[in-house]
């Protein structure tokens, strides 16, 4: 199955491009997803392992099960500023 | 309320939407946009969301905040786009009866808010170069 992936921050930076479509099978794993997009996107590999993944709004972990039609989002590390 | 815009927060009206007779304390937070981080100078900031995840943990945010406290009202507006110094990026009001709460209810949601709403900010330093912060992310050069 196409999964699109939307990129924000960095990782649309370092991407250059606001999402991307990978392809794998279904139902199929984030970490098959990791796989496709480290593949699709060197210039993401090495940030990647960093970089938290959301479905359909939901941080999950990589052996979550992906299914046609949801919302898949990468989400570099979130912080507005610091403690002190 | 709970919300994201992208025009300058009138926080007067959103802490009047946390006050009710049934509370004794309302605390306001605001984060701006200050000039200095270590040594470097900012000369502005571009806040950027993933709308509807974000709204979705600002959501559970207030709502968890519910649960470890006893929160009357809660509001959460972040602004979104770009900042200048001194503008005001995001607004956290809680009211609650007694102040202990509403002090420690307020800056739960801060600093959660600061772990897990994908809300990111890029800023903008004086000598001309633009960084997004991700704490703990270093990028090869």
């Amino acid at each position: 199955m196409v999964v699109v992936i939307h990129l924000f921050a960095v990782a649309r930076q370092l991407a250059g491009t606001p999402s991307v479509k990978v392809e794998i099978s279904e139902p199929g794993t984030v970490e098959m997803l990791r796989t496709a997009m480290a593949e699709a996107l060197p210039a993401l590999r090495d940030a990647l392992p960093r970089l938290r993944i959301a479905v359909d709004s939901e941080y999950v972990d990589d052996s979550f099960v992906v299914r046609p039609g949801a919302e898949v989002a990468i989400i570099p590390p979130v912080s507005g500023g610091s403690i002190d | 309320m709970i919300e994201i815009v992208e025009t300058p927060i009138d926080y007067q009206a959103v802490t009047e939407t946390v006050r009710t007779h049934l509370a004794g304390a309302v605390c306001l937070f605001l984060g701006t946009v200050r000039e200095m981080t270590g040594n470097r100078r900012t000369t502005a900031l571009d806040y950027e969301a993933y709308p509807v995840m974000a709204l979705k943990t600002m959501n559970d945010l207030a709502a968890e905040a519910r649960r470890r406290w006893p929160v009357l009202e809660v509001a959460i507006v972040h602004r979104v786009g770009h900042m200048d110094l001194g503008e005001i990026s995001v607004v956290v009001a809680v009211s609650t009866p007694h102040r202990g709460d509403s002090f420690e209810a307020c800056r739960w949601i801060m600093d959660t808010f600061k772990e897990i709403v994908p809300i990111w900010k890029k800023e903008t330093w004086a000598d001309g170069t633009e960084d997004w912060v991700h704490p703990g992310l270093t990028l090869p050069e």
